[in-house]
């Protein structure tokens, strides 16, 4: 079943012009428009995620990958000019034009977006316990003991100690924290997931327990999963489908182990050719 | 009063003598108000709180900004009550003012003063006899009417600071009904303690739309606003906002399905004075033999006495006067009665 | 009944990096494979092997030929079917073990193993159980089960690996090299193994370099060399010839 059906997704910084998208790209070299000077970080873009599917986005910084992401999780940035169309199942018409109460709907319940900052996802001086609780509560949850299970068994699941619960979030390691966004990201299971740059700010220790928990949790609840990503190691242990963004551009997709193993495009053997 | 705000209203009306300090006192009692306009206010004002009012009971709960005016008194003392009930009087209607309980205060003496003097309003103290009751963090025990109007002061107008000081992100919240954080805090208040921890103004939802901060009344009396015959205006002079609870609406504390909602008990207690046990009471601590003293420690006991003054003093000459005495049907609800509560309160302590 | 038609099947790559050069690593290959068949493909180093089992396995985008497959839902060419049919085939149909274990960090050895049939669907326990028992029929050290493979020794990895491979009983097993690592007495073992566990209802296509393992094992030999079919034979016929 498709879940998620985008297409056309465009998203620009700046004021915009006609040629803004003909004049970036990946051929054109560049992803800002040399008559309006506008910064295109994403055009063409077309992308669908099937159920229980992981489709992985890969690119260096300022690829697009997490203005693609955004625009998928429906998340509104004020300063980006977003077009194009996101279709959800279950849902009629265009997504991108939906008011606050459906996005607001979809955001509590089929779509969870865990963002690359933790600061923009958590509150710090709130609980771990309560910032997946908030979660529940906005989604309606209404009663205390099953509040308190549901997040008692995230923390479990995720590998959170629960004796923790009840600590202020800015006590928690790295790690714990990114844990805690991914048990609130699942907590009212949600049929996708996007996260962007999982491994941001974690050791290296960390980061293989953090993806392999998010890795187990997801096939088990069998949730589709966009995983964004700058690091081909992220996206190959995660991802069983593939794309690559180039100047704003998708420039290469398929599955994760043919596009690691035989890439086709330039810009992907490039890629492929420098992880150390 | 001072001289300087006498002068500035001056032109509408007839100066005031101001040869000394001591002739323009006098004057004050006398005829010097005469140089105010009806109800103190001027019909602009009057007309921009009104429409505000009107807004605000069309709008259960959402808080609308109006244009509030410098009044005799510093801003924080009922000076949005005041502009709230001023342009609400007329000159055939009787005024109550209570101060936590209370109609002898200072400060509600003084509002009730200025609303005789300039709004040429009868007082009154009788909670049935009033058209008009403005209130400071208390709802009368006896049951209001639909003829009835409470207005009541405001200090902090939005729920959602508590979580959040950022009013702009709070109004967002509250455009979208999202009070996912008010829940959280909710929640970690019962992690804490065990309980929902919210002395008073306690966030409440009405008309199952906006989050509303009732103003500092105690929990004893948030249930009376649920569907009530009266009309409650809340009105805040220092924020300069005023919501409303129109009648009949409903009015419903936030808490969890099983951390319920529970007013104030005083197990065992009666008011010393009039031996009440259905009535919000406080604590006092007096002196047990003489009027009491501050030095003594050890003389001291801690009494309870009811706080709505005027109707302990009903309760003093007739014990069994029910809260409803006034009206005609039986039945009426009105508030919690005390060994319910303590009924309800054994439910999860 | 055949299984696997593989006809003209071709791989050339683009190195872009290289100067727009092109290689090829399969040139027109053509052959069958039946059902319940062990076919081995043998050639030197370079012949094409792995390249042949990555582009049946998908992991390499065939650049000509076809490559029908008959599973239980009629016949697909795998060579150029979607993305999203290779996954479901993947999952439930065609299995394939590198020549190294592709591991996760930190995942211990009895997870590694039980995770594809955890995936599957099955029961936590039972898939743990399963993982066990694999890993004890290929004499990995039962104290090394709940360690990380990154620690082991190439053999005990190439086993895990094997073990990994084979716990969901593919129907079409694809198998890069798996003894290669592997000491006379625990390939003994591991051919023990590929025998009994998968019984008649897997096919299996298996890159060797050892003449033992496929004398031992295979039905039929397939012959690279430079990226082309030498010769298909019988393994009784074999000779030896065209091993790295």
């Amino acid at each position: 079943m498709t879940l998620l059906d985008a297409s056309g997704i465009e998203v620009v910084y700046g004021p915009g012009c006609p040629q803004c998208v003909e004049s970036t790209g990946d051929r054109a070299g560049t992803n800002q428009c040399h008559r309006c000077g506008s910064i295109v970080a994403c055009a063409d873009a077309d992308i669908d995620v099937e159920a229980g599917e992981v489709l992985g986005v890969v690119g260096e910084s300022g690829s697009g990958k997490s203005s693609l992401a955004e625009a998928l999780a429906l998340d509104r940035n004020s300063e980006a000019t977003v077009d194009g169309e996101v279709r959800y199942a279950g849902y009629d018409g265009n997504l991108l034009d939906a008011d606050y109460q459906t996005r607001h709907d979809l955001r509590t319940g089929e779509i969870a977006l865990v963002h690359q900052h933790i600061r923009d996802g958590l509150e710090l001086d709130v609980t771990g316990g309560g910032n997946v609780a908030e979660k529940l509560l906005a989604a309606g949850w209404r009663s205390y003991e099953n509040v308190r299970e549901r997040v008692r068994n995230l923390f479990e699941e995720t590998e959170i100690p629960p004796a923790r619960m009840d600590d202020p979030t800015g006590t928690y390691s790295g790690g714990m924290q990114r844990r805690v966004q991914i048990a609130r990201a699942l907590s009212t299971e949600p049929d996708l997931v996007v996260l962007d740059e999982p491994t941001t700010g974690l050791d290296v220790s960390v980061q293989a327990r953090v993806l392999d928990t998010f890795r187990r949790v997801q096939r088990e609840e069998g949730v589709a999963a966009i995983v964004v990503s700058h690091d081909l190691g992220v996206v190959r242990l995660l991802a069983d489908r593939t794309l690559v963004m180039h100047h704003g551009r998708i420039v290469e997709s398929g599955l994760t182990d043919r596009v690691m193993e035989d890439p086709h495009h330039e810009y992907t053997q490039t890629l492929i050719n420098s992880v150390i | 009063m001072t001289e300087q705000t006498r002068e500035r209203t001056a032109g509408q009306g007839t100066p005031v003598a101001t040869d000394s300090v001591a002739a323009a006192l006098a004057d004050v009692e006398g005829d010097g108000l005469a140089g105010y306009n009806y109800a103190y206010l001027d019909e602009h004002t009057k007309r921009e709180v009104r429409r505000a009012t009107l807004k605000a009971v069309a709008v259960p709960g959402h808080q609308v900004p109006y244009a509030s005016r410098p009044m005799p008194l510093a801003r924080g003392w009922g000076t949005g009550g005041i502009q709230a009930s001023l342009s609400l009087l007329g000159p055939t209607d009787t005024f109550k003012v209570i101060d936590q309980g209370a109609d002898e205060s200072v400060n509600a003496a003084n509002i009730r003063r200025l609303a005789a003097d300039t709004a040429d309003v009868a007082t009154t103290t009788d909670t049935t006899e009033a058209d008009i009751i403005q209130s400071r963090h208390r709802i009368p025990e006896e049951v209001l009417t639909d003829e009835q109007r409470l207005v009541l002061q405001v200090p902090i107008t939005d729920p959602l600071r508590t979580v959040d000081p950022s009013d702009a992100a709070n109004r967002r919240r509250h455009a979208h009904g999202n009070y996912g954080k008010m829940w959280v805090h909710l929640y970690e208040s019962v992690v804490e303690y065990g309980e929902i921890d919210i002395a008073a103004r306690y966030p409440t939802m009405v008309a199952g739309r906006y989050l509303m901060d009732p103003s500092p009344i105690p929990r004893w009396d948030v249930p009376k606003l649920d569907d009530s015959k009266h009309l409650t205006i809340l009105a805040a002079g220092r924020e300069a906002r005023i919501y409303a609870v129109p009648p009949h609406t409903s009015v419903e504390p936030l808490a969890f399905e099983d951390r319920m909602f529970t007013v104030e008990r005083f197990p065992g207690q009666a008011c010393h004075a009039c031996g009440s046990t259905d009535t919000y009471l406080v604590a006092v601590s007096e002196d047990s033999e003489s009027g009491g003293t501050d030095d003594a420690e050890g003389a001291f006991e801690t009494r309870h006495v009811c706080n709505d003054a005027s109707f302990c003093a009903k309760r003093r000459e007739n014990p069994d006067l029910p809260k409803d005495h006034h009206l005609d049907p039986s039945g009426v609800d009105w508030g919690p009665a005390t060994p319910e509560a303590d009924e309800t309160g054994g439910d999860w302590v | 009944m055949t299984v696997l038609s593989v006809e003209g099947l071709s791989k050339t790559f683009d190195m872009h990096v290289l100067g727009d050069t092109q290689v090829v690593g399969l040139d027109d290959v053509s052959f069958d494979v039946r059902e319940g068949e062990f076919l081995a493909v043998v050639g030197e180093s370079g012949s094409g092997k792995s390249s042949l089992l990555k582009c049946l396995y998908r992991t390499y985008d065939p650049t000509a030929g076809r490559v029908r497959y008959r599973g239980g839902d009629g016949e697909i060419d795998l060579a150029s079917c979607g993305d999203r049919t290779v996954m479901n085939l993947r999952a439930d149909a065609i299995g394939y073990a590198a020549q190294f274990l592709d591991e996760i960090p930190r995942v211990p050895a009895a997870d590694v193993v039980a995770r594809p049939l955890i995936e599957g669907g099955q029961p936590v326990a039972r898939a743990r159980e399963r993982a066990r028992e694999l890993l004890s029929a290929l004499r990995v050290p039962e104290e090394l089960w709940d360690a990380y493979p990154a620690t082991f020794s190439g053999g005990e990895r190439q086993r895990v690996n094997l073990a990994q491979a084979l716990a969901p009983k593919p129907g079409l097993l694809l198998l890069d090299e798996p003894t290669s690592a592997l000491d006379p007495e625990t390939r003994r073992a591991a051919i023990d193994l590929l025998d009994s566990y998968l019984g008649d209802s897997t096919t299996v296509v298996g890159v060797f370099h050892n003449s033992g393992v496929v004398e031992a094992v295979a039905d039929r030999v397939v012959v690279l060399d430079d990226g082309q079919v030498r010769a298909v034979v019988p393994a009784a016929e074999y000779d030896g010839g065209g091993l790295g």
